[in-house]
This record gives C-alpha cells, structure tokens and sequence, in this order.
C-alpha cells in the first residue's frame, strides 16, 4: 500500500474513563487506517470501545473519558483545481478538541452518522453550542425543525446560499426515502418516526460530501428495503466523491455487504483483521468463531435456542490475566492463556490475530 | 375476522380497527390541515404464551401502534381486548377494552403489560441511577422493599447480563447495547403477561443478542408470556416469532405463521421485504427487488391499495380499491387483489 492511499492512520489509541471506581480503559491500544475510498468494518462486543475510537477519530471523546496515548493522523489533501495537490498530516490527538481546524474537519471532511440520533445526554453539547455543530456533533435538536437543522449544517460547509441549502436538504431527505420531503423539512424531530430521525441524519452527513464517513450503526431503526437503499447511496457517494467508510455494526449481514476488510474488537483491542471473505469464511480468533455463530439465519427456522458466549465480559477494575478473553474462550488452554498476554501476529498476507493458538509459546 | 373472543379462548389480545392519526397544525392558530394517518385500522391478535413479530417499513406506524394500545397515546379508534383477572372482583378472566380503560384501570393493567422501548436513551431518565429506574415500577406498585428490591434488581441485571455493581451507575456511563438492557430490565421488573418489545435487540451485539433472544424465549417458556416483537431484522423475527405481521402504511398487509410467511410470502411488499435481507456472506449476490417510486406518504395515502405505486404486479383494480384482509389459506391472512393468482418468491 502506498502511502497515498492512506486517509487516517490510528496507532496505538488508548481512550481511558477515570470513574470513581477506578479506571475503565474503553479503547486500549488500537491501531487500524482507513483508506481512501474504501470500507472498513468494525464489529465487536457491545462496549468494547468501537464507538469511543469513532469519537476518537473526531477528537470529541466525552467527559470523564480522554484520548490517553497514542496518535490518530489525518492526511489531509490540500490544493487541487489547478494547483499541486499536497498532503497534509495533522495529528487529530493533538488538535484543541474546541479549535478552528477540528471544527472544520468535523462533518465538513470526516462526516458521522453516531448510535441513537435523538439524545438529551450528549456530554459535549451545550447550550452555547452552534445549531450546525451540535447537528454535525450528531445530534438533532428537539425543539428545532428538522429543516432547519439540516439548512444550517450544510451552510457551514457548502458555500451555497440558504434557498440552495434548503434544496439540498429537501433533495437529501427524497434520497435518504423521507416521503414528501418538501413538506417533511418542516417537521420536528418528535414527529418522525425512529428511522426518519436516523435517515435525517444519514441526510445530514451525506450532505457535506465527506472525505471520510463514519456511519456508528447507521442503519439499526431501518427497514431491510431502506436500508438496502441507503447502503447504495454510501456506495455510490463512495465511488463519486471517492469517500471513505467506517462502518461500524452489529449486524454481520450489512458488514458482510459493505466492508471489504473488517477489524473484530473485545475489550477495546482489536483480536482480528482480515478480509471480509476471509474473515467470514475462515475466521481465526475464537471470539470471531462464537460470533458468527451466534447469528440466527433467514430461511432456516429452529426453535432452538441460539449459540452464545458464556460468561459476561469481565469486570473493567479486575481484568483476567493474560488473554481477557480466556474467561469465556472454548479454546482455552490452561497455564498459557491465563498467564500470557498474546500479541498481535500476522497469519496470512492480509489477515492478522491476537491469540496464542497461533503464537509459539 | 372472526367473533369476539371470550375469555375462555386463549387469546390474551385482541385488537381490532386500530387507528390513531396525529393532527398536523399549521400557521399561528395552529388549525388543524389534515392527518398524519400512523396507524389505520389495524387488526390482529396475540395468543397466550405467543409471539407475534411485527415488521415493516420504517414509519409504517409499529411504534405508535405499540404506544396506542398501551394508552402512552390515545386512540383515534378501534378496540384492544386483553384478557385479565386484575379487575374482577372473584378473579375470574375477563376480556377488558384497553382503549377504553380509565386511569385506575390502566394503572393496575400496567403490571401486567410492558414496553420495551425503541430509544432506550430517550426513555431512561438521565438523573436516575440504574437501581433506581428499574426499582420505580416495583416502588409504584408496592412490590417489596429495600433489600427485596435489591434482590430483585441484581438477579434482573444478570439475567440481562449486566453485572451488580452496574446499578449504582447512570445511564450515560453506558454503551448504546448496555442500556437497551437497563431498558429491558425495566420492561420485567413486575412479571409482566405481555411485553411489546420494540426493536429490543437492535444496539445489541449478536452474542448478547442471542442471549437476550434466549433470555425471552425462556420467561416465555416459564411464565407462559407473550410478545409483540417488533424488529427489522428478519432472521431475528423468524427465530423469534410464531406467527408474523407485516404492516404497510399504518395497515397491516399480510399475517401468518412464521416459516409459512417467509417461505411462501402472498404479499408483494412481504416478497420485496424478503429480498432485502441482507445476508451474512460476502460472497452473496443480492437479488433485491428495488421497489419503484416514493415511500407512501400516511397523511395523504394513494387511492385503493396503499401500495399500489410500487408494485410491480399492480393491475387497474389496485388503485381503485382496498384490498380486503382476508384468510386465503388457514392462518395467513393476506391484503392484496392477486393474492390468489401471484407466485412469489420467499427467502
Ligand atoms: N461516561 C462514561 N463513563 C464511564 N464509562 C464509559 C462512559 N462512556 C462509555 N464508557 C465505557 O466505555 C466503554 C466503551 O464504550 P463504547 O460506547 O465505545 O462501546 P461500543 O463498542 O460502541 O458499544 P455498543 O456496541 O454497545 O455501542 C464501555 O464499556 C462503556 O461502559
Ligand atoms: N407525535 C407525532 N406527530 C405526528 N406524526 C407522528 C408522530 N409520531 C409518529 N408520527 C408519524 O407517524 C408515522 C408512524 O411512526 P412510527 O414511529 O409509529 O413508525 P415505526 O413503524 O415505528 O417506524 P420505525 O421502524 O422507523 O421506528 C410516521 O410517518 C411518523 O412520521
Ligand atoms: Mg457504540
Ligand atoms: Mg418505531
């Protein structure tokens, strides 16, 4: 891979909470790039960190939490039309999570799509807080139309007039499958449903025409028809404005049609890499192994009870030694895999694991 | 559809010609210029110890109609019959108009009936701590005190699989999966006979799903409960689900056992619908049917089959008249003018 393709490298992240009870490290050591107009999958336990590195990846980690160690580089393309075009690297870690520059980065160039579109408790937004930013920060306002939400957002990034913004917004809203968008703009968000809210910010985000999408299960409220409709409006943004994904999910069917290479996360490292068909078809790690399991299929019905993990994820203040996952892990090996952390080793010309069934020791 | 039914038959609701419609207000006097039709004249029936999911497009109005029959709004119309013991004086079943219920009667129905809510963040108050959302249906309706309460709370936090000393927490130190279980939690505290469980597994990783979808299927199993599970993934409403209801636009198109609707699907948007899912197989080539024109609009809905502008099998009488519900075969009722003659394709 040159180094051209590169859009934003993270490198050893760590996310900590210090809460009273001690520290909770939400994302510890994760390192993964993104690549111009390609999709990366994430996929994980819930809590295990994925939607703290998206935030990471903003710079707007919420209180208590804080970005630890590690770098997070944006190569930011510059120039164009005419002139050479020269990459900029800028250390997302280090900017003023309230600056000019992350500011401009945030929804302009790296768009989001966050979990749960209406929030009261967002930790990073305030009252003083801009209508666009609090928009582009993944939030719709209760008391403001939809509209106008979306009007101001785009305005911010797009040098067009308000009748323009206006237009399109109520074209997003047609694309994103809002019936009757014209009339729609001016609805709040109590009077949509829970799919529309998530579609008007899937239209917010879009609208900016990002180099870089991070869609933080974007399609969860979605019926599978609408959903299959948005999935082709990214893919085709994607080929268009050569915008790149990070798409993080639960749902193993929407990764498996969009990722082309996916990282598997427990307890806020990554324990897998590799190709979608690789991962899907000749999964390594034992987690990875219990997840795809654990999915009911379409088609095939069974009244049987469904494969799960035993056990529940441990305790935050009392990691297991060695391994975290051994606990829980039908591959367990005594005396190793409770003693030994394993490290991150390269199986396959693009497939990497951290498990000791694949390290000799 | 068939006779009332009484007590005696297992049905435990029974809802017919639902409709709710939300005013839509314009202008300083806010006059009232027409209706947000959400849900309109939806009938079906939950047996006892069953799970009927539902499934649709987003906005078809599964939320509201949810919301309607627990009286969270009030209706514009119709029944919602459900079969308790709470409000006979000797105990004995009766069937009980939910719609019509008055405010001491639904404070007692409540015990029997919970919802698990599609937004857990917007449903969970944000100044109360774990223990104190799910202790404050056990403290309204005087079950058990202090340390009781806590018994209870703990074991209901491991059956979701969260951990005790989760309860001291509030809801914003949590992950978007962790609190749809707080939610769950909540929606158990009393035991209750029916639980409307709106997208209840959606924020959930698959293996906590898979625990959750167990945790469901075993209370079912040991208290004879009953759901309507309202979800967009398809394979989890087939696993879950005895019988299936697809609705379309505040209607409810086509409803039959699980394994008929999927495999042989009398309705086009259920055939559309189908081809949809996506499948957990990179390797996959989707054959999705794209679904022509605009997502119908419920405050001004086409003539005849609401879902005629989109269908590729749509003849003239399909925009001239509504479909009849109707049982075509035994216990797949169907909306659609072919439904006799179409050959559709299931998963
Ligand atoms: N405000 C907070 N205080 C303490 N811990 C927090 C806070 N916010 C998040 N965490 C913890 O950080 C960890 C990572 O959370 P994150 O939201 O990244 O998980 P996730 O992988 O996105 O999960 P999900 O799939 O459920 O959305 C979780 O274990 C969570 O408990
Ligand atoms: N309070 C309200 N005022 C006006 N319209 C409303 C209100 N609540 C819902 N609606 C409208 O009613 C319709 C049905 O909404 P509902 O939330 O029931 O849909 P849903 O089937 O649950 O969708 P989803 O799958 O997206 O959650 C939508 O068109 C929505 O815009
Ligand atoms: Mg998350
Ligand atoms: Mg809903």
């Amino acid at each position: 891979m040159s180094s051209g393709d590169t859009l934003v490298e993270v490198k050893d992240l760590k996310v900590e909470f210090d809460v009273r009870e001690g520290i909770i490290k939400a994302v510890d050591g994760l390192s993964l790039t993104v690549k111009r107009g390609r999709t990366l999958g994430v996929i994980g336990e819930s809590g295990c960190g994925k939607s703290m590195t998206a935030r990471a990846i903003l710079n707007m980690v919420p209180k208590p939490g804080k970005i630890t160690g590690g770098e997070i580089l944006y190569y930011r393309q510059v120039g164009g039309n005419g002139k050479p075009l020269i990459t900029d690297v800028i250390n997302i870690t280090k900017l003023d999570p309230d600056g000019e520059l992350i500011r401009q980065i945030r929804g302009g160039e790296i768009g989001m799509i966050f979990q749960e579109p209406m929030s009261s408790l967002t930790p990073v937004y305030t009252a003083g807080t801009h209508i666009n930013e609090a928009v582009t920060l993944h939030r719709l306002i209760p008391i403001r139309k939809v509209g106008d939400q979306l009007v101001e957002t785009i305005q911010a990034h797009r040098k067009v007039s308000k009748q323009e913004a206006r237009e399109i917004a109520i074209e997003m809203l047609r694309k994103v499958g809002i019936p009757k968008p014209e009339q729609r703009v001016d609805a709040y968000p109590h009077q949509l449903s829970g799919g529309q809210r998530q579609r008007v910010m899937i239209a917010v985000a879009l609208s900016c025409e990002p180099k870089m999408l991070i869609a933080d299960e974007p399609t969860t409220a979605l019926d599978v028809s609408i959903e299959a409709q948005i999935l082709d409006l990214m893919r085709e943004l994607q080929e268009t404005v050569d915008m790149a994904i990070m798409f993080i999910t639960h749902n193993l069917g929407v990764i498996a049609e969009m990722a082309e290479e996916i990282v598997v996360m427990y307890m806020g490292k990554q324990v897998e890499q590799a190709s979608a068909v690789e991962l899907f078809y000749e999964p390594q790690h034992p987690y990875t192994r219990a997840l795809l399991q654990s999915i009911p299929h379409v088609g095939k019905k069974s009244r049987q009870r469904l494969a799960s993990i035993a056990g529940m994820v441990p305790d935050p203040f009392h990691l297991p030694p060695g391994c975290v996952f051994h606990p829980r892990c039908s591959s367990f090996m005594p005396g190793k895999c409770d003693v030994i952390v394993p490290g991150w080793k390269q199986i396959g010309p693009n497939h990497w694991v951290r498990c000791l069934l694949y390290e000799e020791v | 559809m068939v006779a009332e039914p009484s007590p005696q038959d297992n049905i435990l609701l029974d809802v017919r010609g639902l409709k709710k419609y939300f005013p839509i207000q314009r202008g300083l006097l806010r006059r009232t210029v027409g209706y947000v039709k959400a849900v309109d004249d939806v009938t079906f029936f939950v047996r006892e110890g069953e799970t009927l999911g539902l499934v649709g497009e987003s906005g078809c109005g599964k939320t509201t109609a949810g919301r309607t029959i627990i009286r969270l709004y009030e209706p514009t119309a119709g029944s919602a019959l459900f079969k308790t013991r709470l409000l006979s004086p000797d105990g004995s079943p009766q069937m009980v108009d939910l719609l019509k219920a008055d405010k001491q009667q639904l404070k007692l129905l409540r015990q029997e009936i919970a919802m698990i809510f599609q937004d857990p963040i917007n449903s969970l108050n944000p100044r109360m701590s774990v223990s104190d959302i799910i202790a404050e249906p056990l403290v309204i309706h005087g079950r058990g005190k202090g340390p009781e309460v806590e018994e209870i709370i703990v074991n209901l936090l491991e059956r979701v699989g969260l951990r005790p000393e989760h309860m001291r927490r509030y809801p914003h130190e949590f992950s978007g999966g962790q609190r749809q279980r707080i939610g769950i939690a909540r929606a158990l505290a009393l035991n209750p006979r029916l639980v409307i469980c709106d997208e209840p597994v959606s924020a959930l990783d698959v293996s906590i799903q898979a625990q959750t979808l167990n945790l469901l299927q075993d209370l079912q199993a040991d208290f004879n409960l009953s759901y309507i599970f309202v979800a967009h993934d398809l394979s989890v409403v087939q696993h879950v689900s005895d019988r299936v209801a697809v609705m379309y636009v505040g209607k409810i198109v086509e409803m039959a056992d699980a394994e008929e609707l999927y495999i042989n699907p009398l309705h086009p948007y259920t055939e559309a619908l189908m081809s949809a899912v996506p499948k957990p197989d990179p390797l996959y080539k989707s054959e999705r049917i794209v679904m022509q024109g605009d997502v119908a609009d419920p405050s001004n809905p086409p003539p005849g089959c609401y879902f005629h502008p989109r269908c590729r099998y749509a003849v003239d009488i399909c925009s001239k008249q509504t479909p009849e519900f109707r049982e075509l075969r035994p216990d797949h009722f169907v909306a659609c003018h072919r439904a006799e003659e179409l050959q559709l394709r299931g998963v």
